[in-house]
């Protein structure tokens, strides 16, 4: 980084709200970058993304090549975490596995969190009959504990990867609309949300424009730290063989799959069991990291 | 102050009953989202149309929505759930036989749970970013971001097929299996009552390992929230007063700070004991245990909607029940919400 842009990137006054959103984002990085856990976390997940970004390149076979003469083979120089019970490689099974895995946590986050959004800024900001209207189905849903949801509407959709993606996104939503409509309640009558009003903004213009960017960081914490249990939600629901149907390789349908081999073939469900640990775990740590650096109130 | 309490009531009662009307709506249209036909389901494509058309009726979709709807609501709070076809029994019946062995569990659990993390919390937040802090903040990490049924089937590997310390899967060796009458349903405590000490240790043995791992996950929590609570009232001014009056350092934390936290501390418990009902759904999968999560899973393998919908509404009406209780508590507990 050269010197004079170092300068610019620090300076006490800000001269463009371009240099302010830079400078903001940089202090922040140097906040967060000095959380070693945090570092961890980003860079399981940084290492998760490119795994499953080049799975055909870094698979040593594709994940559905039987051979069953290798069947339950254990883990060796051919085959790095053994195969399964069709002789598969459960190497190249786990790494076409984070495609999976990752595919789910952002369908989930992607439907999830502008649902959230909408419904808990609308329920704030325009408050009265709406909110208390929005606030009631929301306390329904939250009277539920996620996977319990998840399988009632699994129940009712029929099982699949599809349904599965759905099932949690309907049980993800309603604390991301909670903080929303928190922070909106703390919007509602700031000034500059009465200066646009007068301007003649409309509401839609002012919940999409003036109020959702400011619940933004929040609401990005949250959803960081609830992916862990998003993902060992989709987990779940593959190990009871109502997620990612077969072939699919999905981590808790492979988990499941090595329940009949335990004693034998520990590793077809020790392998996939970690992988899930890890990811969540990495979600854990940088959700931790980000809410200390985006959202100063909340102690840690 | 009779006022503000009756007020309190009229208010909760009010909430409380909107949101069990709005949770019988969640099940009642999770029942009519199905793709597949309920009158095939029951009568088979083999049927002709004046049987198909009978069951139509029979089932009340000839109705419309909104007196489906009250009929539904009106047998759900009455306690008929219909017949679970998996079993062959009413679903109220199977609920009732199966909930013992998942409070067992749950209790077994939460004593794990609140024996251990509480203790921890408590030290974690006294030294503060000490090596025990650590370790409790490390115990907890992995506590949030393991999945238990992995945890489960590790757990049954090592201590059951490796080391033999455990029983197995299910609540009792199969010699064991009813060898002592029914009287509470909890199986230990049965044993006890019949005096059958060999049952009794057969029962704990089993026990052991799903009760440990179920209950992880509510000690990562409760002694999480335990740390917090207790730095809070520890940076509070009357323990500085506490202090410098002359109170040994632990009698401060005992007699003042974990006394104060108490009331939160229920809370999280209860809460804790409420969500492990999630976490028996997959633990009693990987054990066998024949439970609540057990029969819940069954039913829907077996595409059962009257059994899973009746088993949601439950956990949903349990919820409900058990943050009404909290609050509750809360009220009684702490005279400063009086």
């Amino acid at each position: 980084m050269n010197a004079t842009f170092r300068i610019w990137l620090t300076a006490d006054v800000t001269t463009s709200p371009w240099q302010a959103r830079l400078q903001r984002a940089y202090f922040g990085w140097r906040r967060l970058s000095g959380n070693r856990l945090t570092m961890f976390g980003l860079a399981v997940l940084v290492f998760l993304v490119m795994v499953a970004a080049l799975a055909p390149l870094i698979a040593p076979e594709g994940y559905d090549a039987q051979d069953l003469a290798k069947r339950l083979a254990a883990p060796s120089a051919a085959h790095w975490l053994g195969t399964d019970d069709l002789g598969r490689d459960v190497l190249a099974r786990m790494v076409y596995g984070t495609r999976v895995t990752l595919m789910i946590a952002c369908l989930v986050a992607l439907i999830a969190a502008p649902l959230g959004l909408l419904i808990g800024t609308a329920a704030g900001y325009f408050g009265g009959w709406v909110d208390i209207v929005l606030m009631r189905i929301n306390d329904v849903f939250l009277s539920f504990p996620g996977l319990i949801l998840a399988l009632g509407f699994v129940a009712a959709l029929g099982p699949g990867i599809r349904n599965a993606v759905i099932a949690i996104a309907l049980t993800a939503w309603p604390p991301i609309a909670r903080l929303a409509r928190a922070e909106t309640l703390t919007l509602r009558n700031a000034d500059y949300i009465a200066a646009v009003r007068i301007q003649g903004a409309s509401a839609l213009r002012i919940i999409l424009r003036h109020v959702v960017p400011m619940c933004l960081p929040s609401v990005v914490v949250r959803i960081t730290l609830n992916m862990a249990g998003i993902i060992i939600t989709a987990a779940g629901l593959g190990f009871l063989g109502l997620g990612a149907q077969p072939p699919m390789p999905e981590w808790g349908a492979m988990l499941s799959s090595g329940r009949a081999h335990l004693s034998g073939a520990w590793w077809i469900s020790a392998v996939p069991g970690l992988a899930i640990l890890i990811t969540s775990l990495a979600f854990n740590l940088l959700g931790d990291g980000l809410r200390d650096v985006l959202d100063p109130r909340s102690d840690s | 102050m009779h006022v503000s309490i009756l007020k309190g009531i009229a208010r909760q009662a009010s909430s409380v009953s909107t949101t069990l009307l709005g949770l019988l709506a969640l099940t009642f249209f999770m029942g009519r989202m199905l793709p597949i036909d309920p009158v095939l389901a029951i009568v088979g494509d083999q049927a002709d149309q004046a049987t198909y058309d009978m069951v139509h009726r029979q089932l009340g979709l000839d109705k419309p929505l909104y007196v489906q709807f009250y009929l539904y609501i009106r047998s759900m709070l009455s306690g008929d759930f219909g017949n679970a076809l998996f079993t062959g029994h009413r679903v109220a019946d199977d609920l009732l036989k199966v909930f013992p062995a998942t409070v067992e569990l749950a209790t077994f659990a939460i004593m794990i749970g609140v024996g251990i993390g509480v203790p921890l919390g408590i030290l974690a937040a006294v030294y503060r970013g000490s090596i025990i802090d650590h370790v409790a903040r490390v115990v907890g990490l992995l506590g949030y971001s393991s999945p238990t049924f992995w945890l489960g089937l590790m757990g049954l590997i090592l201590f059951y097929a490796t080391l033999d310390w455990v029983g197995g899967p299910g609540r009792l060796d199969v010699a064991f299996v009813d060898s002592i009458p029914t009287h509470t349903g909890f199986m230990t405590v049965d044993a006890l009552w019949e005096g059958d000490m060999d049952v009794f240790w057969n029962a704990v043995s089993h026990i052991v390992l799903p009760g440990c791992i179920l209950g992880y996950g509510s000690m990562a929590y409760i002694s999480r929230m335990t740390r917090s609570f207790m730095l809070e009232q520890l940076a509070q001014e009357y323990i500085v007063a506490a202090r410098v009056k002359g109170l040994s350092g632990w009698a401060v934390i005992r007699r003042h700070a974990f006394r104060n936290i108490l009331v939160q501390l229920v809370t999280v418990i209860t809460l804790a004991y409420a969500f492990l009902l999630e976490g028996a759904v997959l633990t009693e999968t990987v054990f066998a245990w024949p439970g609540f999560g057990h029969y819940l899973v069954a039913g829907l393998l077996a595409g059962d909607m009257n059994a899973v919908l009746a088993c949601v509404l439950i956990v949903g009406i349990i919820f409900i029940g058990l943050n009404l209780i909290t609050d509750l508590l809360y009220r009684l507990l702490d005279p400063r919400t009086r």
